[in-house]
């Protein structure tokens, strides 16, 4: 721009009538079709069912060694070969009871460690060293350790299950009700909130996030050391437990250990059942109806 | 002001040689969300001229922000078309910036410098660090934020940000310069000095700018052409002159007398709104 | 109004109309001290550091004294010296530096294939919507799946190797920063989204100079999390089957000491792990936390 143009003007004018009826549809709904493929769930078990489809019909193809890749459809006939005649359900069940006895009486160590910490200076230091120095320890890693204390058994995987629950939701409820703002902190003490009322109704919705964080950070933990206990002493700790089959990590490895693939898939199969009924349908709930109805997402 | 030739909802040529620089031509715009399909504007026509300070005026939920994003290019428009300098638009581009309404438009991973030199060197403004440098000192100190070229945009108030991204805009120097509601949220005496301040600047190099607001006096002292759009779905009732108006004339009858006309224009729709309603409601 | 309306307002207090008044200068001398001093030992005790230390040496002391008083079997629990002589040794006399070289050479392969991986999906993701459903999809299906349970299919597939290792810590890392990463991108706001395209922003570079930057708090607790996973895999994979694999990385170390029942030899192999673990997430994250996301102002 070389020289600056000056104002173009222009007469004005004004609309007499705006013709309401012209207007055709202000808001229209969309047509069934639009909405259906605008559903996600829709489009999801479309991509499922065409990714099982081209499996299946690779494997055919491409003639895969079972022991290499079984087919989708001998990967579910051993799937319900495994839960009619191989008790895999009863499998998921041991799982499922070791895994919610540790997952509990951790939550439960982890409020006390917690409510210490949120109380004084000192105890939240203690806090976060022993945070600091044993987070960062796979439980795994004290398998050994444990069974050396507790002797084979469920009591040396549920002490696994125990570090791998505590520490990350000691270390993020802490850091949650730390960082509830000082303004709501004020109001709450405005309306003569005190003691447990005082955490119970406004430090645990204010910080819920930060908490269902570390709810779910010590539940992907304690679902990869129970699987991984099973695998590495799965065999000897299910001998010792009176006629019972051991757990699902048990059945992956035995299964690998006879060569038989399509069974180590469905054991696989099933671990991830578990897994996205969890985290997908549990902890969505609870999601769905706290933090994002409140508005206040974690990140 | 017994302008009023046309009543028909078109524009009228302008009696210069000049021609439009932003050509908008019967422009209907729709949301489309997970049930229903929105209209935000029907068939809205209007032409933007070069030195314009061309001001959208109506309710709010009329549709401004959306006709500003539809010209910006995040919007493809379901009938009509938009033409700058002759070419239709069909993306986003550095020929047409836009300063939100939104406070996080800063990108915060950058200084208040950096937010600025960023757009100058991505917007292939210029490819010179030290150039975009220079550039963005200029303009942080137009909108007299010297002493905070270095702060991260968290540090700073609302106002300040507003500032900011004022800043990176007029620093572009776009084509048209899309500005929504760019002093809603300032304080009366920083909104005051920076509309003297956008008045100054145009003073000095005349750009093109599209603004959009909620108030009448603002409309009439920053803009020198008004665009009146009518309630949801936005529609054109009014495209008024007011190169004439401004910070001195406030309180003199002429503005006053535009002010009135605007707000009735304005305030008919509210009582027809009204009616609208009420008659649904009876149903 | 009614009357009685009217007579009560007679109870009601009255408005008290003062004289205005105008402060023309503040004495600033006359406000006292604004600030004093805490004395020193308040303010030593007040360093974070110095608590934690303290802390710290308090917990190894407890731990001697009970072992040694107590006369605790060295095979249940071993003394504070005795695991940490062990250590000495290991580290200086024996081959535990090179345990340790072999199980982070393993980590850092596996954890920036892992990444790269994760970019290259995310990339895809973007791309299409298609696309950003088949990972989506995936990673909710695969991130709940412990990578150590793929650990026998690897090993068919891949043998005794670091092979198979790699492929784990692959797997660990993977879902979890493309799950963090992706919903990290779709929180993008929409603002910043239309600024980057109005600089005429697109493609790689749209991606690279708006959407990371903007996701950056997510993709790192991807990255944390995708860390904390894969150590947490090596260690197990490590515990099922390093010695296979030649030269055994740091859970094979721990593994055979507690086969050979050197408790101490435990010790001190969790000492190392503890302490790799500490640097990682309490130093390398940290900092970069503190350089980026922290300094930015988008997380405290
Ligand atoms: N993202 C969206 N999805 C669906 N509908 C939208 C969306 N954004 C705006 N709308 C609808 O479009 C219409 C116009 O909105 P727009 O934001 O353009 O109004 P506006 O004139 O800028 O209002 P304001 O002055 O309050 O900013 C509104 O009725 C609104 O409901
Ligand atoms: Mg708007």
């Amino acid at each position: 721009m070389t020289s600056a143009p000056s104002i173009e003007i222009r007469p004005e004018f004004e609309a007499d009538e705006i013709g309401k009826a012209a207007t055709g549809d202000v808001a229209r709904k969309l047509s069934l079709w639009e909405r259906i493929t605008d559903m996600n769930s829709v489009r999801k078990l479309t991509i499922l069912v065409i990714v099982l489809v081209i499996w299946e019909i690779y494997t055919r193809w491409a003639e895969v060694s079972e022991l290499i890749m079984p087919r989708f459809s001998s990967t579910a006939e051993a799937l319900l070969d495994g839960v009619f005649n191989e008790q895999l359900l009863i499998m998921v069940w041991n799982s499922l009871t070791v895994l919610v006895s540790g997952y509990f009486i951790g939550l439960l160590i982890a409020t006390l460690l917690t409510t210490a910490a949120t109380m004084t200076r000192f105890g939240s230091d203690i806090l976060s060293t022993l945070t600091a120095m044993l987070n960062p320890l796979p439980a795994i890693a004290l398998l050994p350790l444990a069974l050396l204390w507790f002797g084979l058994g469920a009591d040396a995987i549920i002490f696994t299950l125990l570090h791998s629950v505590i520490w990350p939701v000691a270390l993020n409820a802490h850091v949650g009700f730390m960082s509830v703002s000082e303004t709501q902190r004020m109001v709450g003490r405005n309306y003569g909130l005190r003691g447990l009322i005082y955490v119970a109704k406004l430090l645990i919705p204010a910080a819920f996030p930060q908490i269902l964080m570390g709810l779910k950070i010590g539940w992907a933990y304690a679902w990869r050391t129970l699987i991984a206990a099973e695998l590495v002493f799965g065999g000897s700790i299910s001998d010792t437990s009176e006629g019972t089959s051991g757990g699902l990590g048990w059945f992956v490895f035995a299964n690998q250990m006879d060569l038989r693939i399509a069974h180590v898939f469905a054991g696989l199969f099933t671990v991830i059942l578990v897994g996205v009924l969890v985290e997908n349908v549990i902890f969505n709930n609870i999601e769905n109806r706290t933090v994002r109805r409140w508005g206040m997402q974690a990140r | 002001m017994d302008a009023k030739t046309d009543t028909v909802a078109g524009k009228k040529p302008a009696t210069g040689t000049a021609k439009p620089i932003l050509e908008v031509d019967g422009v209907t715009l729709q949301y489309k969300t997970k049930e229903h399909l929105i209209t935000a504007t029907y068939r809205v026509s209007f032409d933007v001229y070069p030195a314009d300070r061309f001001v959208l005026l109506g309710p709010s939920g009329c549709g401004k922000s959306t006709l500003l994003k539809g010209i910006a290019g995040y919007m493809k428009p379901v009938e009509g078309d938009i033409r700058l300098k002759g070419r239709e638009i069909s993306e986003p581009g550095p020929d047409r910036v836009m300063v939100f309404q939104e406070f996080d438009q800063l990108l915060p991973w950058k200084t208040v410098k950096q937010n600025i030199t960023f757009a100058l060197r991505n917007g292939g403004k210029t490819s010179n660090a030290a150039e975009a440098n220079e550039i963005a000192m200029e303009y942080i100190h137009k909108v007299k934020l010297t002493g905070f070229e270095d702060t991260f945009p968290h540090m700073l108030s609302g106002g300040m940000k507003q500032r900011v991204a004022i800043a990176r805009g007029m620093a572009m120097e776009p084509d048209v310069l899309l500005m929504d509601e760019p002093f809603a949220a300032l304080d009366a005496l920083t909104r005051l000095q920076m509309q003297k301040e956008l008045l100054q600047l145009w003073e000095d190099t005349h750009f093109t700018v599209l603004f959009v607001t909620h108030s009448i006096e603002e409309a009439l002292i920053v803009g020198s052409r008004i665009l009146v759009l009518s309630p949801h779905p936005g529609q054109v009732k009014a495209e008024l002159n007011a190169h004439e108006l401004n910070h001195d004339n406030v309180g003199s009858k002429v503005f006053a007398r535009v002010q009135q006309r605007i707000h009735d224009m304005l305030f008919a729709d509210r009582i027809l709104e009204d009616e609208i309603l009420g008659e649904e409601l009876d149903k | 109004m009614s009357k009685t309306a009217i007579k009560k307002t007679a109870s009601l207090p009255e408005l008290v109309v003062r004289p205005e008044f105008e402060v023309s200068d503040l004495e600033q001398a006359q406000t006292g001290e604004v600030a004093i001093k805490l004395s020193w030992v308040e303010r030593i005790w007040n360093v974070d550091a110095v608590r934690k230390s303290v802390i710290l040496l308090s917990l190894v002391v407890v731990w001697q004294a009970y072992t040694v008083g107590f006369d605790v079997e060295p095979l249940m629990l071993p003394s504070f010296s005795a695991s940490f002589a062990t250590l000495y040794n290991a580290l200086f006399h024996g081959d535990l530096i090179f345990k340790i070289w072999f199980s982070i050479k393993v980590l850092i392969i596996g954890y920036s294939a892992g990444l790269f991986l994760a970019a290259v999906l995310i990339l895809l993701a973007t791309a299409t919507r298609f696309g950003s459903d088949l990972i989506a999809m995936a990673t909710a299906m695969f991130n709940p799946l412990p990578a150590i349970a793929l650990l026998p299919l690897a090993m068919l597939w891949f043998g005794l190797g670091t092979a198979s290792l790699v492929f784990v810590l692959i797997h660990s890392v993977l879902w979890a920063v493309a799950l963090s990463t992706h919903s990290g991108f779709e929180g993008v706001s929409q603002t910043l989204r239309m600024i980057g395209r109005n600089y005429g922003l697109r493609g790689i570079e749209y991606v690279w100079k708006i959407l990371v930057p903007a996701a950056l708090p997510s993709i790192l607790a991807g990255m944390k999390i995708g860390w904390a996973f894969a150590w947490r895999t090596l260690i197990g994979a490590e515990l099922v089957f390093g010695a296979s694999s030649g030269s055994g990385g740091l859970g094979w170390y721990i593994f055979e000491s507690s086969q050979n029942i050197e408790t101490d030899g435990v010790f001190a192999g969790l000492f190392m792990v503890i302490l790799i673990g500490f640097l990682v997430e309490n130093v390398v994250f940290r900092n970069v936390e503190v350089k980026t996301v922290i300094r930015w102002g988008m997380q405290r």
